[in-house]
């Protein structure tokens, strides 16, 4: 039953994704260059709500619906792994033109290759996990 | 009803559609953010076996796995059961700079997608050098970053930036510096190999 709810959030999400335009290389080729504000749109309107509903949650004291307090982690402070990380990240986002979330939704859509490109970020992410040490954080 | 979800929402109403998606996630005591599945799939393909990073309870990450493999059916419907009737309408200058490089415009040409474009992602470019090095680097670059960053689009820039974190201020900024770099100077040497 509960994964029957993650599974429903999880479509909504992919449907959202799909009919918003953001899994389209197209649309982040487009923002980059900024020759439309339809990305910046989105997000902004997304984070605006976003941080009215979480100053909203915290104010009256809200909680995930088993009365757990809700899991807004905050992240420890530091500007390399943010900074750095973010930076190839960005490189990265920028040319596949799909964040992690669009390359699922893409799988759906029958673009094959895009399996390969899901493969090979987690080769990146495994990376990360063994030269982790040895980078700044 | 069907019309109105099948053709392309406003940014506006996508903007709260993903907000929604974030509150969803945190009522069900869970916190939005998928790039936390790529380490979960080196849990359960061993990794963990000779590196620490890997060593996490992948049982506990069960909802996360679902959740994207609800946004693949959600892809599937949205493009196969509800299409819309317009390929992406992307700016003017947008289209004159992609015919500049050669490259087809949304819905120009017979590829079935107007999402992405046919000369990258068509499965018989597989073997141009053009590609390889989207596919293979660009997917790296993703993976690598956003775990050395704690998070990609959703964990810092929504999710992150609505709880007025810092740490997901900086991860934006790196971001756009990175997305800025390869689509103004690396970009138009790659798309021409």
């Amino acid at each position: 039953m509960r994964f029957l709810t993650y599974l429903l959030i999880g479509t909504f999400f992919g449907f959202v994704m799909t009919k918003s335009e953001a899994i389209s290389w197209y649309r982040i080729l487009e923002m980059f260059r900024f020759e439309s504000f339809h990305m910046y749109g989105i997000i902004g309107t997304a984070v605006v709500l976003g941080a009215i509903g979480v100053a909203l949650a915290k104010r009256f004291g809200l909680t995930a619906f088993d009365g757990q307090a809700l899991k807004l982690n905050p992240k420890q402070f530091s500007v390399p792994r943010y900074l750095y990380g973010g930076i190839l990240f960005g490189l990265g986002w920028a040319l596949t033109g799909a964040c992690p979330g669009p390359m699922f939704t893409l799988l759906g859509q029958g673009i094959w290759l895009i399996g390969l490109v899901i493969l090979s970020a987690t080769a990146g992410t495994f990376t990360y996990g063994v030269l982790r040490n040895k980078l700044p954080h | 009803m069907i019309e109105w979800i099948s053709e392309p929402w406003h940014w506006s109403v996508s903007g709260v559609a993903i907000a929604a998606v974030m509150f969803m996630l945190l009522y069900a005591g869970k916190e939005f953010g998928v790039s936390s599945n790529l380490r979960t799939m080196c849990t359960i393909a061993g990794a963990g076996r000779k590196y620490e990073f890997f060593r996490i309870d992948w049982r506990a990450q069960r909802w996360n796995l679902t959740f994207i493999a609800g946004s693949v059916l959600g892809g599937f419907l949205a493009f196969f059961v509800f299409p819309s009737s317009e390929p992406v309408t992307i700016s003017a200058e947008t289209v004159n700079y992609l015919q500049s490089l050669g490259l087809s415009a949304p819905g120009e040409g017979d590829f079935h997608s107007s999402y992405v474009p046919a000369e990258i992602f068509a499965v018989d470019q597989l073997f141009t050098l053009r590609t390889l090095v989207v596919v293979i680097l660009g997917g790296f670059l993703v993976g690598f970053g956003a775990r050395w960053a704690g998070g990609c689009t959703s964990g810092h820039a929504i999710s992150g930036l609505s709880n007025l974190q810092l740490p997901s201020l900086i991860a934006v900024i790196g971001f756009f510096i990175g997305g800025l770099f390869m689509s103004w100077f690396l970009l138009p040497f790659i798309l021409q190999l």
